[in-house]
């Protein structure tokens, strides 16, 4: 194995002159596999993770979460037209069957992205027009001024439109027509690698794309990459603890210590852009599952503040989380515009505040209610709330804990039947107003899609909307900051921590984590 | 076999335990006297875990996240407890979890073993007396089910009562439907047993007899004909509880078990599994231990028991 | 003999129903497979859309309908989660299983007959003694829990067998297999211990017992009177007595074996059916589960059958008295 890599890389370096010749290939793992390489049939961390080592976008984040151009090398807002974006595009770049990428396959992936078979259309929904200049320019309409609409395309894939035509996958795989489309098992993107053979769930091969545009810019030091995922946590850290394989995208929180201290391993982290936290309707004149009949505990602002000071952070982010967690005191994570460590204070725990809190509420006995829970989501969402449970049990909050898995929880709270549950909410835009606009706004057909607490505050909603079209960037600050101090002050949600991010590998690899948790293998380098 | 003059015989029944076969070869068995005594001693500490366990795992509020991951018999950093068998992720007492747990296999053991047998028997009764039709379906019935294996007609059946029961009654059903899931899965082995001795045992005379003289047939069966199939039915379930506390365990493992929040050992081996390369050995090794020690006994009874009942083994 | 066959036919198809109907009801019920469809910012409106396109609403018995038809063609749709049909998956998934189940079979079947005869002919040796009180902790521990002990010791402690996997796979048409390549093997060898070792001591335990039985009949106690050796009679004549039972458990294992698979598959990460059956029950995904529970039933069916045949022809008495069929 050893003797035939380095004869391998010995062969392959003589032929190569230029750039890093190494063969190397990467064998990784993680819990979950891509759930199809139709790049736009799912929005979904994992889906995303494979089609951005085969599909490329206009732009993305690097390891500093900064903006990158990628297909696209410069964006601007019209000097003649604040509602219009002006991309240009990479000259020279081709697919990996040959065809050159031009505007045309720019025009045709927005608009396939923005189809109702998509379910990146989310993203999308200010964008209008999508036109073409010249062969690499384009131009993005949108409904109003969007300073932040590039925010939005990091994810968004650009296929080639020529092979979509030939293989008649115009459209993104839809469910409903009951087919396995073309673009489910096979890609043809202009990305750092081509697809080899994928079994899902399985075993998934790359190899590297050798005429990538990015060739010379980026290290693009693995010539080969078998991805397996492997859903038991003990197993995959054994995996990695037995060499089987390099990179492991998800290790076990409570196995970073034993395989940190591994010969031959190391563990890389990095705060996530994520924060988890607990929801309470507050919205209904009764809860569903309390002892208390006639009025709702949670529609008490006291009661909310009580939850808040029970809970114990800092033995969450020690004892349950082993360290791998910022304690939180508002619910977006530090990365996302509009955030303070000001604003982000955990709040100290107090147990004989909290219980006088409830009494002067009327509650000096406590009440009963039923916590819902993930229990595959998050890392240890069912600790978490088993953890919580307890400590709402020593105010007098006698919590029923209620975990399962996330394909029944996540159904239960879009259907609004949860009196109070876990969430984890991330923040791709990297602004305020993605925060707002799910979790704050008025529930209703515009917003406040993920709203399940019932809260609402016209002032706040008027502030939410108004942002959107604000182009002064101070102006708009001052907006989000005041829309945080409102929804602060009301205590909407009780946060719990800003999740962190492992990635464990041999360390002979050199591969900072990147805080949306996309590798981007052709950033991996090796140790020499 | 007894004849029905030496039955109606009525010796003190511990004079007659005493005397008898079973009890010599029980005696002479210094590992079954063991693992009877283990049995025992775990059923009793199950029974009186609330009584004798240090503290109580089921209530929340008496937890301290603090205290988690305590190593047995190391004294807790911030709050100088110690344990026995050490803390788990909550700070939970794995030695009062491990009673509590115990609790609620052997439960889930006996009650579906309970179930099983009592369906087993009443329609092997009712097809080795009965005959004809009823035989021929039940037995067609008991085929069918004994080509799937336990665990998978345990899964469906525990599928099935998810479909029906609302999710926020489940956590408290769950241990219901453990118990009707092996149990139903697990009934056939005694109705086939029961079937073939009624059926030998109704041509005798003294079955004959009494049907002559009119003796209902359900006293029948439960007065004569059912003591005498007992002896099998005692090995099925003495061997069937092992494997219901072992099936128990496995369902949990795959997640369709007992809820955390009121542990079975199956669902303490499965929460503990993830630690184990992490060096929290003690939050899997004792329930996995415990686990161990009390399907070992209770086969070592059962395979005992089976000699013992078997007297051309002997 | 044509009777009993077309009787045990129209049993299977009935059995067939029924599975049919209970994996359909089954998973109709669990969870909601909508959600698992589309993103989290999918509106009420397009998730009811979705639902209705997919039939979701239909009255139940039209849905059942619509199943068993398309099960008699093959068709279980598209798998929720891969948006593959379930039938193409399932199929590739399919030698993984069945190779597992057929490994792990013929070792335990093998060294079970040889250590029941063992153990038998030896009753009060030390060693019978130590491999049945052995077989008794075998029996007495969950098999998850012996997997997990054995990655522990041989694949994160001495790091000398792989923790997961198949390792590198030959294609031979549709067939893939491990059987052909070093690290295909020294994957197998563990998940067959754990999945294997529960039939070994159930088979060891069941000729050890059907020998003792034998040996204690009078023809064998003929058979030593007329002078035969031990080798003789124990082999000629004892243990080929005891075959029809243990070949009978053996084939009504082979079942239990692949339904058991779902938690060896799950510890190992073995790439099988029992995997996608667990990992469709966590993602909802119905065609798979439905379409995994028929294809069980089916194995099993055909399992029986032949067995019940085998049976037939192998014990002559049987042919006469047909009622007094019994295990």
């Amino acid at each position: 194995m050893r003797m035939s890599k380095i004869a391998a890389s010995l062969a392959l370096a003589s032929m190569l002159a230029c750039g890093s010749a190494l063969a190397e290939t990467l064998r990784w793992s993680s819990a979950g596999d891509s759930l199809t390489m139709d790049p736009h049939a799912q929005n979904e961390g994992p889906t995303h993770v494979l089609s951005h080592q085969v599909y490329d976008t206009l732009v993305f984040r690097d390891q500093e979460m900064r903006l990158q151009p990628r297909l696209a090398t410069e964006w601007y807002i019209s000097p003649d037209d604040s509602s219009v974006w002006e991309f240009k595009l990479r000259e020279g770049v081709s697919y990996h069957n040959g065809n050159p990428f031009t505007a045309d396959d720019v025009v045709f992936s927005i608009n396939r992205a923005k189809h109702d078979n998509s379910d990146m259309k989310g993203l999308l929904t200010t964008v209008v027009e999508v036109s073409k200049v010249d062969d690499y320019t384009v131009r993005m309409r949108t409904d109003g001024p969007n300073p932040l609409l590039p925010n939005n395309l990091t994810n968004l894939f650009i296929m080639d439109r020529e092979w979509a035509e030939a293989n008649n996958v115009t459209l993104p795989q839809n469910f409903k027509g009951g087919e396995e489309t073309h673009a489910v098992r096979n890609a043809n993107g202009t990305g750092p690698f081509r697809l080899v053979s994928r079994e899902p769930d399985v075993r998934t091969e790359l190899v590297r794309n050798d005429e990538y545009w990015g060739r010379d810019v980026f290290p693009m030091e693995v010539s080969r990459i078998i991805h397996t995922p492997i859903s038991s946590a003990a197993t995959r850290a054994a995996a990695l603890l037995s060499g089987e394989i390099d990179f492991l995208l998800d290790p076990p929180v409570q196995d970073l210590e034993r395989l940190n201290n591994a010969r031959g391993l190391v563990v890389r982290s990095a705060p996530e852009n994520r924060t988890i936290f607990l929801g309470m309707q507050m919205g209904l004149p009764e809860l569903r599952t309390s002892d208390v009949k006639g009025k709702n505990p949670f529609a008490d602002k006291r009661v909310r503040e009580a939850m808040n000071i029970a809970i114990n952070r800092d033995a969450i982010q020690r004892v349950v989380m082993r360290g791998q967690s910022v304690p939180a005191g508002i619910v977006m994570a530090p990365f996302v515009d509009g955030y303070s460590a000001d604003i982000d204070v955990v709040p100290a725990v107090d147990v004989n505040r909290a219980k006088a809190l409830l009494s002067e509420a009327g509650y000096p006995n406590g009440f009963t209610v039923t916590l819902a829970c993930s229990n595959d989501r998050y890392i240890n969402d069912e600790a978490i709330c088993q953890a919580v449970t307890g400590m709402f049990g020593q105010i007098g909050v006698r919590v029923r804990l209620d975990a399962r898995s996330r394909s029944i929880h996540f159904a239960e709270l879009q259907r609004g039947e949860l009196d109070f549950y876990l969430l984890g909410w991330g923040v791709p835009t990297m602004d305020s107003h993605y925060v707002f606009h799910y979790l704050f706004e008025t529930r209703s057909e515009r917003g406040g899609s993920w709203n399940h607490t019932g809260y609402s505050n016209a002032e706040a909603d008027a502030l939410i909307d108004a942002m959107t079209r604000e182009v002064d960037a101070d102006k708009r600050a001052e907006m989000v900051s005041s829309v945080w101090s409102m929804v602060q002050d009301d205590i909407v949600y009780l946060p719990i921590h800003h999740q962190m991010l492992n990635w464990a590998m041999k360390d002979n690899i050199d591969f900072p984590v990147q805080s949306e948790n996309y590798p981007y293998f052709k950033l991996l380098k090796y140790n020499k | 076999m007894n004849t029905l003059t030496e039955k109606s015989k009525t010796d003190s029944l511990l004079a007659r335990i005493l005397d008898s076969d079973i009890f010599h070869s029980f005696i002479r068995s210094p590992v079954t006297v063991v693992s009877a005594i283990v049995t025992v001693v775990m059923i009793v500490a199950a029974l009186s875990a609330p009584l004798i366990s240090p503290h109580n795992p089921f209530d929340p509020a008496t937890l301290n996240l603090m205290e988690g991951f305590t190593p047995p018999m190391v004294a807790n950093e911030f709050t100088g407890n110690v344990y026995w068998f050490g803390t788990d992720a909550q700070g939970r007492d794995i030695f009062s979890a491990i009673l509590y747990g115990s609790r609620v296999s052997l439960l889930v053991g006996f009650a579906a073993v309970g179930l099983a047998a009592v369906l087993g028997i009443t329609l092997g009764l009712m097809s080795g007396y009965l005959g004809g039709w009823v035989d021929a379906l039940i037995m067609r019935i008991a085929d069918v089910q004994l080509s799937f294996p336990a665990i998978l007609i345990a899964l469906l059946i525990f599928g099935v009562f998810k479909g029906i029961i609302p999710p926020a009654m489940q956590d408290q059903m769950a241990i219901y439907v453990l118990i009707l899931a092996i149990g139903l899965s697990d009934w056939v082995q005694y109705a086939r047993t029961v079937r073939s001795s009624t059926m030998a045992e109704k041509n005798k005379e003294y079955v004959q007899a009494a049907r002559v003289i009119g003796v209902p047939a359900p006293l029948i069966l439960l007065r004569h004909i059912l003591p005498n199939v007992m002896g099998p039915v005692l090995v099925i379930a003495t061997i069937g509880l092992a494997l219901a506390i072992i099936l128990e365990s496995t369902l949990s493992f795959l997640g369709v078990g007992v809820p955390p929040t009121q542990p079975s050992l199956g669902t303490l081996i499965r929460v503990g599994q993830d630690y184990l390369f992490s060096g929290e050995w003690w939050i899997v090794l004792f329930p996995g231990m415990t686990l161990l020690i009390l399907a070992l006994s209770v086969n070592l009874l059962g395979d005992w028991l089976r000699d013992a009942l078997n007297p051309r083994l002997r | 003999m044509l009777a009993f066959i077309i009787r045990r036919l129209l049993q299977s198809i009935l059995v067939m129903l029924a599975v049919a109907l209970v994996s359909f009801g089954l998973f109709r019920f669990i969870g909601d497979p909508i959600h698992n469809m589309v993103g989290q910012e999918a509106t009420a409106a397009e998730r009811e859309q979705l639902r209705q396109d997919l039939g979701l609403n239909d009255p139940v018995p039209l849905q059942f309908a619509r199943f068993v038809g398309n099960a008699l063609r093959g068709e279980f749709g598209l798998s929720y989660r891969m948006a593959r049909p379930v039938t193409d998956v399932i199929m590739e998934r399919l030698p993984a299983t069945l190779e597992l189940a057929l490994i792990s079979g013929i070792g335990a079947l093998a060294l079970g007959i040889a250590l029941g005869v063992y153990t038998a002919l030896r009753r009060d040796g030390w060693l019978s003694q130590f491999i049945m009180s052995a077989s008794l902790i075998g029996v007495s521990l969950p098999i998850f829990l012996i997997g997990i002990l054995l990655i522990y010791v041989f694949a994160v402690e001495l790091q000398v067998l792989p923790a997961f996997g198949r390792g590198e796979t030959v294609r031979i048409g549709w067939w893939t297999t491990g059987l052909l390549t070093e690290s295909g093997l020294k994957s197998l060898i563990m998940p067959a211990i754990t999945l294997g070792l529960y039939q070994l001591t159930l088979i060891m335990r069941l000729v050890r017992a059907e020998m003792l039985e034998v040996l204690r009949t009078d023809y064998i106690k003929f058979a030593r009177a007329r002078g035969l050796s031990d080798r003789a009679v124990h082999f000629g004549h004892a243990l080929k007595n005891t075959l029809l039972p243990v070949i009978t458990i053996a084939g009504l294992q082979i079942g239990s074996i692949i339904a058991f698979a779902i938690v060896t598959e799950t510890v190992f990460q073995w790439p099988g059916v029992g995997l996608l059956f667990i990992t469709a029950i966590q993602f909802v995904d119905i065609p798979v589960m439905a379409a995994y529970l028929v294809l069980i039933a089916l194995i099993f069916v055909v399992i029986n059958l032949i067995v019940d045949l085998l049976y037939f022809a192998v014990d002559p008495r049987l042919r006469v008295q047909r009622s007094g069929r019994g295990h």
